[in-house]
């Protein structure tokens, strides 16, 4: 309990810090910001004015920040430039992302750990220079041309997989982009399990877990890889920022109606206030996901509550 | 006893000051680890051949950025006179890509040298004095460790359009400064009380020289690798935040825009995403593989 007051008290202000220099870039930097974010489009004094007071600007900053972070709060995301609410287009699409995060974290969690313990077990072998040189490539590809790579040989080529849209449902719509926004973190899944695993095979316990006589799949599948997934857990819970940045990309190559998607066509159509009000909630969320993660590894490993 | 542990600190302290060329240093290791590896000469070739790309792309390329474009020509795959084609504006490819390099190379080592800077200044100072100040640089550090690195550059970008090659890499700086940071402090504190430390510090070294001599050359090498990859992480994400449309914009060539303009047309042009992808993935590749690799030179532990 003292170790998640003591978490909950350095992350408070860590999370107000880090809403307000985002706040701050974008609303505080020289430049009118609503001039900006409309970029090339003239505004009207009228909208110009409208805006101003919508966001609080002739405030000072402080309050203006506060009453921003207010909004948010109550689901105010602001509105796009034709008076629609960003909260109304995002209904619905929140269960979209959903069902692609947890498509695509299913996927890196299993396959993933599958691959480092198969590395791991047979270090230096075949396998696992393939699972090294492989892992290399994924991460140094940029998730986008993993997409329509995909997407071209393996949806449009082969026919394996619908190339767009939800109209199959889930699981069909969502596993070829699940896989894609999976690849790069699966990649460190694998990596991080590989070493860490090899590393805990060498430990004296797992010797003498065999030396008393204990066979080999028990000692790796209950000693050696039990201890060797705390720092895979780890990564797997704060993968919510990769995964979130990825769905606006992934979203955008597979035209899947979530929460990316809206952000990849608001870019197209600079509709700035409409991307840093969903950006920003995506940020908090993140941060939220990594206390959350905090608080968990603690209840993992009582070496960190203890110490 | 006291004169034998001196002296054997000093030996030490001298060591790290004659620098890093010495037989038997960790470096001069690293490098005999290192060039007996394979996959340190494919990397070093690769790197090489881009930044000369980047540096002279006269020398590579036969026509300047958006020069000599036919729009008749748009699209048109590779064949004769242009080997990889023409791109939307009817422009060469071969030609476009080369001068593609020098955004996403420029801003991949911009950005990571500010950073280095960065964190080698807040590393030494935090880890080295300790005490409040420390607790400042260390909370400030966790602020900006929140942001995630794409999103949190998507918004900044988004609110400042019309933006360069330098805003882009002060924005990225601004946001990829503090994992190297975090190294680079705990780096310096593992050093910090060391045997050689203290001797240089009974000697009469101010504080300074005791950094920049002694600690700093002792504590740098995970952070040089972590800079490495690092080049190679900011390169994809600079060419991410293109192809989203929040990072350079048209009269600026980089492989991220010729991969958001394919993105339309790929289905029937291919080679419009083909060719800057295998360009883009080498690079990065290259940057990763060698840090890697000397990330292994360097652990004596693996020899």
């Amino acid at each position: 309990m003292r170790y998640a007051a003591q978490r909950l008290a350095q992350a408070v202000p860590v999370f107000v810090a880090t809403t307000f220099l985002i706040y701050a870039m974008v609303f505080v930097l020289p430049g009118d910001p609503i001039l900006a974010l409309a970029g090339d489009k003239p505004v009207p004094d009228e909208v110009l004015h409208t805006l101003r007071e919508r966001y609080n600007l002739n405030d000072p900053l402080l309050v203006q920040y506060g009453l921003y972070m207010l909004g948010l709060f109550q689901g105010d995301l602001g509105q796009t430039f034709t008076g629609q609410q960003v909260s109304e287009l995002l209904a619905g699409r929140w269960g979209v992302t959903l069902q692609l995060g947890l498509t695509a974290w299913a996927f890196e969690l299993v396959v993933g750990i599958a691959l480092g313990v198969v590395a791991a077990l047979r270090r230096g072998g075949l396998v696992d220079t393939a699972v090294l040189a492989g892992t290399t490539f994924v991460i140094a590809v940029p998730v986008f041309v993993v997409g329509y790579t995909a997407q071209i040989v393996l949806g449009l080529n082969l026919g394996l997989f619908p190339t767009a849209g939800t109209d199959d449902g889930w699981p069909m719509s969502y596993l070829l982009p699940g896989m894609v926004l999976g690849s790069f973190s699966l990649a460190y899944v694998a990596r991080l399990t590989r070493t860490s695993l090899a590393e805990h095979l060498r430990a004296d316990y797992v010797r003498t877990a065999r030396a008393k006589g204990m066979r080999r799949r028990r000692v790796i599948g209950t000693h050696a890889l039990r201890n060797s997934l705390i720092p895979v857990v780890t990564y797997l819970g704060v993968d919510f920022g990769n995964l979130m940045a990825g769905a606006v990309v992934t979203e955008g190559i597979f035209n899947l109606p979530g929460i990316g998607q809206q952000v990849f066509q608001s870019i197209q159509l600079q509709e700035g206030p409409v991307v840093v009000g969903i950006v920003t909630v995506l940020v908090m969320i993140f941060i939220g996901a990594n206390l959350v993660v905090d608080l968990l590894y603690g209840v993992l490993d009582p070496r960190i509550r203890r110490g | 006893m006291a004169d034998v542990r001196t002296d054997a600190a000093m030996k030490a302290a001298t060591g790290a000051e004659t620098g890093t060329a010495a037989a038997g240093s960790l470096w001069w290791d690293a490098w005999h680890e290192l060039r007996r590896r394979a996959v340190f000469w494919l990397s070093a070739a690769i790197l090489l051949l881009a930044l000369l790309m980047a540096s002279f792309p006269g020398l590579f390329a036969s026509l300047g950025p958006n020069e000599g474009c036919r729009l008749g020509l748009s699209k048109q795959g590779p064949g004769d006179g242009a080997i990889f084609g023409y791109d939307l504006q009817g422009c060469d490819y071969w030609s476009q890509i080369v001068y593609g390099a020098r955004a996403s190379i420029l801003i991949g080592i911009a950005v990571t040298v500010f950073a280095l800077l960065i964190s080698i200044a807040l590393g030494l100072v935090g880890g080295y004095y300790g005490g409040w100040i420390d607790a400042l640089i260390a909370r400030i550090t966790d602020v900006f460790f929140g942001v995630p690195f794409v999103l949190g550059a998507t918004v900044i970008l988004v609110a400042f359009p019309g933006h360069g090659m330098l805003a882009m890499t002060l924005v990225l700086v601004v946001l990829g400064w503090t994992t190297m940071t975090r190294l680079m402090r705990a780096q310096v504190i593992a050093v910090r009380d060391m045997d050689f430390v203290t001797a240089a510090r009974m000697l009469g070294a101010g504080d300074a020289r005791i950094m920049f001599r002694h600690i700093l050359p002792n504590a740098i090498a995970p952070v040089f690798v972590l800079a490495m990859l690092n080049v190679g992480n900011v390169i994809a994400g600079e060419a991410t935040l293109d192809f989203l449309g929040v990072g350079l914009q048209y009269p600026d060539v980089s492989w991220g825009l010729q991969l958001n303009t394919a993105r339309v047309f790929f289905s029937a042009h291919p080679h419009l995403l083909i060719f800057p992808a295998v360009f883009l993935t080498a690079t990065v590749l290259g940057f990763l593989m060698l840090g890697d690799v000397v990330r292994d030179a360097l652990d004596p532990k693996l020899r």
